[in-house]
């Protein structure tokens, strides 16, 4: 089973909270991708309108865990600040940690992320590093104490799926034991069943589910593809060949001789 | 004095955090809070004492991916 920080996971589809049309349809989507983790944010709240707390109510009724993101960060103070007012409220160790580095294709600033990831390590803080491929840039996160790491698929939001086959393929090689969870840029079930077939422990979706036409539907398929995905993987997938290899035996073949 | 809070400029006389909270009508609301910055803890906010121009953040859950 995949355990990330000692906390074994039977899902390995972990579920965004934006986006989705109402509360409603949120419940109905977490509930449909039998997920057990899902991301939520701190934003600010009017001491008047209060919209926080009554998604926070939502949350605790789904009885999931959640894992706070420290998203729209830009700076390493901005995002450790955060992760300690999310430590607060959400009363779990757990930060999705995110430095933004360019606002066109919310790329992580790899060298704010480090950085941040070493301080929030250093104080207990287990940390699921939103980062790139680079092979490099993982080696550091994983000196700087992270245990989990999230490479990116495609730019967030972007559903273009896994745009750098190559590079998450040696990501995968490269750390075989230390639980890769391929966050954003997932678009449809068969990116998602890729990255099981590939290897990566699990997947992070929210764009593609929440606004798609049917969430809940959408968030079924999900499920569907990523036991399909992980199935797929454990079973030992065959090597792709250039040429034809019949499947039907060639020996006794009528007519021939 | 003014403060700036959550991107907004308040009148306040309250000097402490918990109470200018209170004033804004916080209440027991689930929120964390930060100033200029840093994280002030809720358990710090009653000796938490402001001054003129700083700049207080609450925050609270929402909706993240």
């Amino acid at each position: 089973m995949l355990q990330v920080y000692g906390t074994p996971l039977q899902s390995r589809l972990l579920l965004g909270t934006a986006r989705y049309p109402s509360p409603a349809v949120l419940t109905e989507a977490v509930r449909a991708a039998r997920a057990e983790v899902v991301t939520v944010a701190l934003r600010r709240e009017s001491g008047g309108e209060r919209a926080g707390q009554g998604f926070w109510s939502i949350i605790r009724e789904l009885g999931v865990r959640v894992l706070p993101n420290t998203a729209g960060c830009h700076s390493v103070k901005e995002a450790v600040t955060t992760a300690h007012m999310a430590r607060e409220v959400f009363g779990t160790p757990w930060i999705k940690l995110e430095v933004i580095g360019e606002d066109d294709t919310l790329q992580p600033d790899v060298f704010g992320l480090t950085e941040a990831a070493r301080l929030l390590c250093a104080e207990g803080f287990e940390v699921f590093p939103y980062t790139t491929e680079d092979l490099v840039v993982a080696e550091r996160l994983l000196a700087a104490g992270c245990r989990v790491l999230m490479p990116w698929g495609a730019p967030i939001g972007s559903g273009r799926g896994l745009n750098n086959l190559f590079g998450l393929t040696a990501l995968r090689a490269h750390f075989p034991d230390v639980p890769l969870i391929i966050d954003a840029g997932i678009g449809v079930p068969s990116h998602a069943a890729r990255a099981l077939e590939l290897g990566f422990d699990a997947v992070l979706i929210n764009t593609a589910v929440a606004q798609a036409r049917d969430p809940a539907r959408m968030a079924a398929a999900f499920a569907q593809a990523v036991e399909a995905g992980r199935a797929a993987r454990l079973a030992g997938p065959i090597e792709p060949r250039d040429l034809a290899a019949p499947s039907t035996p060639v020996i006794g073949t009528a007519f021939r001789g | 004095m003014r403060i700036l809070v959550n991107g907004a400029w308040r009148e306040t006389v309250a000097a402490e955090l918990s109470t200018v909270l209170d004033e804004l009508g916080y209440g027991e609301a689930v929120v964390t809070t930060a100033v200029n910055g840093e994280f002030v803890a809720a358990g710090v906010r009653p000796r938490t004492r402001l001054a003129d121009g700083d700049r207080v953040e609450v925050l609270a859950p929402m909706q993240g991916g």
